[in-house]
């Protein structure tokens, strides 16, 4: 039994819940109106120029894990500070509970929130840390007491509450941080990239009881973070963050499986692009010359008509070379190997595509596998449906 | 392979000696060099600052003026007892004539004369006088000697007399105007045996013409001060039939005649010379700084004195010393409590505001560190004098009438206003380079947790801060404490520091052994201070930056 789990068990009767949770991950469920967090055409400019959040939309309702995902300077973190209430947003209207938040200072927003660099006060102990925040609210001192050995033992720190910030390890600040941000029981938490500085193990372990932690405290949750694993593994919903706006928001499966635009598509995982120009387009299937001259079959998902220009973006392990796995009828493409890769659990193989020589092929290892050799030519192809005609 | 972790005893290094003294071997060199880098340092500091700093130390007990000066008398006096309420026995009165004849000729009397002054108003004129007069008393024997045989009125046959034969052959054989030394004196072994205070104040006669005149002995004519001690010899009859060397006749001569002679009486001469002489107090005050060391200037400098009764508190008239001490740690205090006030601010303001509006207030904070501080004083001076520019403006406001004007300077108002000023970015850029390290985020955290700005401020931020104002305070109270310029120039009489008392010492009363005693006590008291903090807020809270 994990640690997690079982502080869990014990959360459950002291802890004030909103939402039932049965250990299954769960999609929120976007299309009711009780909107919990609403951003509304939210823009954002710090010198009056440039809109560095252009036309935000967003609603999560309550309980839900959502990531902001995206590269430095694409407006995630200036939308998580406004939110908080550091930054104020040029135009449009933020609401928390169906209420405008535009106008409220910051330590009256009652949210909870942990730091990059986890912002543990150093001149005071960690039970001073925890305790912080339940003095300013004015708790007396054994409702204090009681509630930070609660909020320590729920991140397995109780042993470390006489520790200044400057005795602990990384990992023990960020879970002090997170003990901190959950003390005083606030219905939403905003994390900034909070594991950006641990190593990988570490980072991996924090993720599992940070989800777990915040599904059984049922708290809502907004998560900065650049690291697309993390979003994968963590959230309810993702998202992707370019340019001031939202690309694409869905949960994780629909981000990597049905990207909406060659960015998402881009951004999330490793992606096989090709260029060309849709010849026709027939219901459910796009054919596509591409700039070499050859023919494939795609998904249309952002193209309309023929004569538009394409970018065709299609998963290296949805990429097949053995005829017995492809449909009859589907369009080939000839390939040449010029790298094979031994990954243990997958071969990796770079092969030359339509004049292209940056084409990924992921193969399971698996008994019937064959490890291919430079040189040699093959037929690739694919499903239609994994094969995604985008925006060029 | 052996493994070493078996052996007993101490660990060994592959060719058998210790490994101690092997690694000791290594690190010498090492140890060498950094050593010789820091020697330019370390000699000029030792010559620079620490060996001045120990000279000044030892001034403000040093008391050798009065024994080096008056060596017979202050021998003699030791037995004296001051409470008796007798001026003391006619042979101190002797030795001080010795004493204070040979201080004349080497011109110290007048030294130790305003040295004592510092303890007795008046000693000073006292051996002024009494070194002009003291040659009178030895030339009513001179004269006597002199009137009785040309003999003694010749240098030649006294030094025939005084001299070994040995010296006197050398000093035939010198030239006296080749480059060659003069031959040292050596005085005629027989001539000590019998007549022993000539033949003493004869050598310190010729020992004062050819060390310090760098005269020619054979042509200088003795002190009065020998006729003196020929009489004094002679009048006790010493057994002077077995010399037969040069001038015996004359001896003889003048032992029968001595007895006839006019004689001085060592004890009214000197009441002739000043009536001070036969003042009790005067002795007493020689008597009790007759030791190589004194505590007289430290008490001095807390306005105390020595008195035969031990040491006592001077009149309330005189006490100046305590008062300007406590006025010097009070100004200072509230110096460096501005700068904390007016500074802080500042720092903020330096440490938050972004790069490019904070290098312009940067420039503007040290920009007084490139004007001279004399004249950002005398800025002072016509800004806040009666008829300056905050008056002027003061009364055009009407806020204060023409007839009282303010008095802003030549008073503490004026230095603690001009001080800050000075001090200012002493405090200011410290508190700045601990606030940079502070990072913002650490308020947005406590505000997010729900703290006021107030709240977020002064639970979060300011204690993070407190390093920043403990070096600026320590920096700015040293620097304050010492200040000297300033209060001189704005402070009047009621703003001056004790600096500026240790100033006057040094350079107008020329009581060095005061200034240093005062000095001495201004830096126990910082060192004392400095001791204080690092009990109540810690040395280590104290930073410069980082």
């Amino acid at each position: 039994m994990h640690p997690v789990s079982f502080f869990v068990l014990e959360l459950r009767q002291s802890v004030r819940k909103t939402a039932g949770y049965n250990g299954e991950p769960r999609l929120a469920d976007t299309t009711t109106g009780d909107a919990f967090v609403e951003f509304e055409r939210v823009q954002k400019s710090y010198d009056g120029e440039t809109l560095v959040v252009k036309d935000l939309n967003l609603s999560m309702p309550k309980g839900e894990f959502l990531t902001m995902l995206g590269p430095s300077g694409s407006g995630k973190t200036t939308c998580l500070m406004m939110l908080a209430g550091f930054e104020t947003a040029t135009h449009g209207d933020i609401r928390l509970a169906g209420q405008s938040i535009n106008n409220i200072p910051p330590h009256k927003r009652g949210i909870g929130m942990v730091f990059q660099n986890y912002a543990l006060f150093p001149h005071m102990t960690v039970a001073e840390n925890l305790s912080f925040p339940l003095e300013v609210r004015k708790m007396g001192k054994s409702d204090r007491e009681a509630k930070i050995k609660r909020a320590l033992d729920m991140v397995q720190m109780g042993a470390f509450a006489g520790r200044r910030p400057s005795q602990l390890s990384g990992g023990q600040q960020q879970r002090i941080a997170l003990a901190r941000a959950l003390v005083f029981e606030p219905e939403l938490v905003l994390m900034d990239e909070p594991l950006g500085a641990l190593d990988k193990q570490l980072r991996e372990t924090l993720q599992f009881e940070i989800t777990n932690l915040a599904h059984d405290l049922g708290i809502t949750v907004v998560y900065v973070t650049h690291d697309q694993t993390e979003a994968l593994t963590m959230s309810d919903r993702v998202a992707v963050f370019d340019d001031g706006r939202i690309q694409q928001l869905a949960p994780p499966d629909q981000l990597y499986e049905a990207p909406e635009n060659s960015f998402v598509a881009q951004f999330i995982g490793e992606n096989n692009t090709l260029e060309g120009v849709v010849k026709e387009i027939k219901g459910e299937t796009a054919l596509v010359e591409l700039d070499d001259g050859e023919l494939i079959d795609a998904k249309p998902v952002n193209v309309a008509r023929a004569g538009e220009r394409t970018r065709v973006s299609i998963r290296p392990e949805r990429v097949e070379y053995k005829k017995e796995r492809l449909s009859p009828d589907a369009h080939t493409l000839k390939a040449e190997v010029l790298e094979f890769i031994y990954m243990g659990d997958i071969f990796r193989t770079r092969l030359r595509v339509a004049g292209r020589e940056d084409f990924i092929m992921k193969c399971r290892n698996a008994p019937d596998q064959t490890r291919l050799k430079p040189g040699e030519q093959l037929e690739i192809g694919w499903l239609p449906q994994d094969c995604r005609a985008l925006d060029a | 392979m052996r493994d070493t972790t078996d052996q007993t005893g101490p660990m060994m290094a592959a060719d058998g000696t210790p490994l101690k003294t092997s690694l000791n071997r290594a690190l010498r060199r090492q140890k060498l060099r950094a050593l010789a880098l820091i020697a330019p340092l370390l000699i000029f500091i030792l010559v620079t600052f620490i060996a001045p700093i120990a000279d000044m130390l030892f001034r403000s007990v040093e008391n050798q003026i009065v024994s080096d000066t008056l060596p017979r008398t202050t021998t003699l006096l030791a037995d004296w007892e001051g409470d008796s309420g007798e001026i003391p026995s006619p042979e101190v009165f002797k030795a001080l004539y010795t004493d204070i004849f040979v201080a004349q000729e080497r011109k110290l009397h007048t030294r130790l004369g305003s040295r004592l002054n510092y303890e007795l108003t008046g000693v000073s004129s006292l051996f002024r006088k009494s070194g002009r007069r003291v040659e009178d008393m030895g030339e009513v024997y001179q004269d006597q000697f002199e009137d009785l045989n040309d003999f003694w009125k010749d240098s030649e046959t006294w030094n025939a007399l005084m001299g070994s034969d040995d010296w006197l052959a050398e000093q035939a054989a010198w030239d006296d105007k080749s480059d060659a030394r003069q031959p040292a004196f050596e005085p005629r072994e027989e001539i000590i045996n019998l007549l022993p205070q000539t033949a003493e104040t004869f050598e310190i006669f010729a020992d004062f013409v050819q060390n310090e005149d760098e005269d020619n002995l054979a042509k200088e004519d003795p002190w009065a001060l020998v006729y003196s001690a020929l009489y004094d010899d002679l009048i006790q009859e010493p057994d002077i039939s077995g010399y037969g060397g040069p001038g015996s006749a004359e001896l003889l001569e003048a032992m029968a005649a001595v007895r006839t002679f006019e004689t001085v009486d060592y004890t009214a001469a000197f009441q002739d010379i000043d009536k001070d002489w036969h003042d009790i107090e005067v002795w007493q005050t020689i008597q009790t700084y007759s030791p190589d060391f004194t505590s007289g200037y430290f008490l001095n400098a807390v306005d105390m004195k020595k008195s035969p009764d031990g040491p006592e508190m001077r009149p309330e008239n005189e006490q100046i010393y305590i008062k300007l001490f406590i006025r010097t740690l009070f100004m200072s205090l509230v110096i460096t409590g501005s700068c904390i006030l007016l500074g802080y601010p500042v720092a903020w303001l330096l440490a938050n505001l972004p790069a490019r509006t904070a290098n312009l207030l940067m420039i503007l904070v040290l920009l007084p560190f490139w004007t001279s501080l004399l004249v950002r004083t005398s800025a002072w001076k016509v800004m806040l004098q009666q008829q300056g520019v905050v008056n002027d403006t003061l009364v055009w406001l009407g806020i204060v009438a023409d007839g009282g004007r303010l008095a802003l300077i030549n008073n503490q108002t004026g230095t603690i206003i001009a001080m800050t000023h000075i001090l200012l970015p002493f405090m200011i850029l410290p508190l700045y380079s601990v606030m940079k390290t502070i990072p913002p985020s650490y308020l947005r955290a406590a505000k997010s947790l729900g703290a006021t700005n107030w709240t977020a401020f002064w639970r979060v931020y300011f204690p993070q801060s407190v390093p920043g104002i403990g070096a600026g305070s320590i920096l700015v109270f040293i620097l304050a404490i010492g200040y000297y310029i300033t209060p001189e120039l704005v402070g009047g009489t009621t703003g001056t520091f004790i600096s500026n008392r240790i100033a006057y010492h040094i350079s107008s009363s020329l009581n060095w052994g005061l200034a240093a005693a005062l000095g001495a006590i201004l830096l126990a008291l910082v060192l004392a201070l400095y001791w204080a903090y690092d009990k109540i807020v810690g040395i280590d809270n104290v930073k410069l930056g980082g």
